[in-house]
């Protein structure tokens, strides 16, 4: 490698002038606008306005209530369920590998809205398949979306039908990087498959399971369209409103870009506090 | 022996077992929406189980095409798309470029940041970049607004500097002792090596542009400025709106996806896959 600073940053430019002007300055502008008025013209600096307000508001604490829920119960389930997907699709005794990879991989490519309008049409009250095929079974219908925890557990169920196969492709290329031979040796010393797993593929593969959390957990809480388009407006009642429809509804309803922020800066910080988490967890023991 | 090979096809058998389903389940969706967009609207609200497609989908997307300008909104979201590819995998593999083989003051630290980006909320940036683009530079409702500023993208650098690291110094030394100017080399020399990661990139790249929604709903909301998953959201949830028509316009923007994958499945994967292997 050879040190020119003017090819570099030739070569550079562009992308940091990108990054400079739609990234860089809107990180700082936000944070400016969380402590300003914005309903008033001109806009003025009132450093408790908006953090005030979240502090007080109930719809903020619904919003991030609901958010925690769904990373707590839909995280580490999607990513057991990736684990498994993985861990299957890896077997040398699977035939036809092909088929079951399309099947897993294939939400990968939908679009939020193409997948949020299929599950809207199959859990609907009466003319819904899913209701149809539990009535067929001789269970009760499930109204999906009148009731609070039906809603969440649809929208959990959307978004882990969209993202396990994702993660299941980034977990299975972890394991296709570790080496044959650890596992030959270990099934020379009879070590069953099952220990296997979690003796050798586990703790290798903790810092992709670790990567594969995080970028869940920072998806997760900005879920936006599932509750926007599936749950119509976080209903019912607010009972699947999340902070990034929260968010949404604030700035670009109520045109309150103050308070708006505010809500982006706690789920930034929420991000910098689940990211230091992270380099703590796959720190080099020394 | 013999016993051997009978625990491995008890447990072959145990496997497509388990998986077979989980399989359908996963697959389930997808076909409902290729059924869904071949009923009649009353054949989807009826009380029977329907679950083969019928032929229903040129009505569909009649009154899809009725209820939204469809074929306008599919127009944009290609042209867009193809835009924003091209351009977003010039400016990454030009970053990958200098990331990789050039040492220089200040690398560190735009190291450090890209990577910090990652794990950095969209939300945060979201105000700001639709103040600057709608009010100060008044770019809503234009091509424009819908293709630079999601041209920043952390994952994709980090791939492409991945690919150019990987590739023997000796390679670009021996163009250099020839008087090879650097941008030659890398146009001539490092990009077509680098054809295979590229392929990845810009199919991931145009997927992102093609199923964006947030960004495109809130800068593109005017009748005719909309890409097609704005115009498709735009339906859902009205009272009077064919869901037959819905469901032809989430096929129309998912199938052609759908064969794209299958035809390119492993620089999919290896696009998505980059992300964990460091």
């Amino acid at each position: 490698m050879r040190n020119r600073n003017a090819t570099a940053y030739r070569f550079l430019t562009p992308y940091l002038l990108i990054f400079a002007i739609f990234w860089v300055w809107p990180i700082i502008s936000s944070f400016l606008i969380s402590f300003q008025a914005t309903r008033t013209v001109p806009w003025r600096f009132a450093p408790g306005f908006n953090w005030g307000r979240l502090i007080g508001d109930p719809a903020f604490f619904n919003a991030l209530k609901n958010t925690l829920l769904i990373l707590v119960i839909q995280v580490p389930v999607m990513i057991a369920l990736a684990m498994v997907m993985a861990v299957l699709l890896n077997s040398p005794l699977l035939k036809a590998r092909g088929l079951y990879r399309f099947a897993f991989f294939a939400p990968v490519v939908v679009g939020e809205v193409a997948y949020s309008a299929v599950f809207r049409l199959m859990f609907s009250l009466d003319f819904g398949i899913v209701n149809k095929l539990l009535n067929s079974i001789g269970l009760p219908k499930v109204d999906w979306f009148s009731n609070v925890t039906p809603a969440m557990a649809l929208i959990m169920i959307a978004v882990t039908w969209r993202w396990a196969g994702y993660n299941a492709i980034i977990l299975l290329a972890g394991m296709q990087s570790i080496p044959d031979d650890v596992y030959e040796a270990a099934t020379l010393d009879r070590v069953s498959k099952l220990k296997q797993f979690f003796y050798i593929t586990l703790p290798l593969l903790k810092p992709v399971i670790v990567f594969c959390a995080v970028l869940s957990i920072i998806g997760t809480m900005q879920l936006f369209t599932e509750p926007f388009l599936i749950t119509e407006r976080g209903g019912p009642g607010g009972g699947t409103e999340t902070l990034g429809l929260l968010l949404y509804r604030q700035g670009f309803r109520s045109l309150n870009f103050g308070y708006a922020s505010a809500v982006a800066y706690t789920m930034a910080g929420l991000a910098i506090a689940i990211t230091l988490v992270q380099l703590w967890l796959t720190r080099e023991p020394k | 022996m013999s016993s051997l090979s009978s625990a491995r096809l008890k447990r072959s058998i145990a496997l497509h077992l388990f998986l077979t389903p989980l399989a359908l389940i996963w697959l389930f969706p997808l076909w409902m929406m290729v059924v869904f967009s071949t009923m009649p609207d009353n054949g989807i609200f009826s009380p029977g189980i329907e679950l083969l497609p019928h032929g229903n989908f040129i009505d569909n997307f009649n009154n899809l095409q009725r209820d939204t300008d469809f074929v306008g909104a599919i127009i944009i979201s290609v042209c867009v798309a193809v835009t924003y590819t091209v351009l977003s995998v010039l400016l990454t593999s030009m970053a990958g470029w200098a990331l990789a083989r050039y040492q220089f003051f200040g690398k560190s630290v735009v190291v450090a940041i890209i990577l910090g980006t990652i794990t950095l909320p969209y939300a945060v940036v979201l105000i700001p970049q639709f103040i600057m683009v709608a009010r100060d530079f008044k770019l809503a409702n234009t091509w424009v607004a819908l293709i630079v500023p999601p041209l920043f993208n952390s994952l994709g650098v980090l791939f492409m500097r991945q690919s150019f690291s990987m590739m023997p110094d000796d390679l670009f030394d021996a163009a250099r002792v020839e008087g090879v100017k650097e941008w030659r080399i890398f146009v001539f020399i490092a990009l077509p090596l680098a054809r295979p990661m590229l392929a990845a990139l810009c199919i991931i790249l145009f997927l992102a542009s093609w199923n964006n929604y947030l960004w495109p709903l809130l800068i593109n909301s005017q009748p005719g400025s909309m890409t097609a998953p704005v115009a498709l959201g735009t339906l859902i949830g009205l009272t009077k709106v064919s869901w037959g028509g819905i469901m032809a316009g989430a096929v129309m923007l998912t199938v052609p996806m759908l064969i794209v994958f299958v035809l390119l499945q492993r620089h999919f994967i290896a696009g998505i896959a980059a992300g964990a292997v460091k």
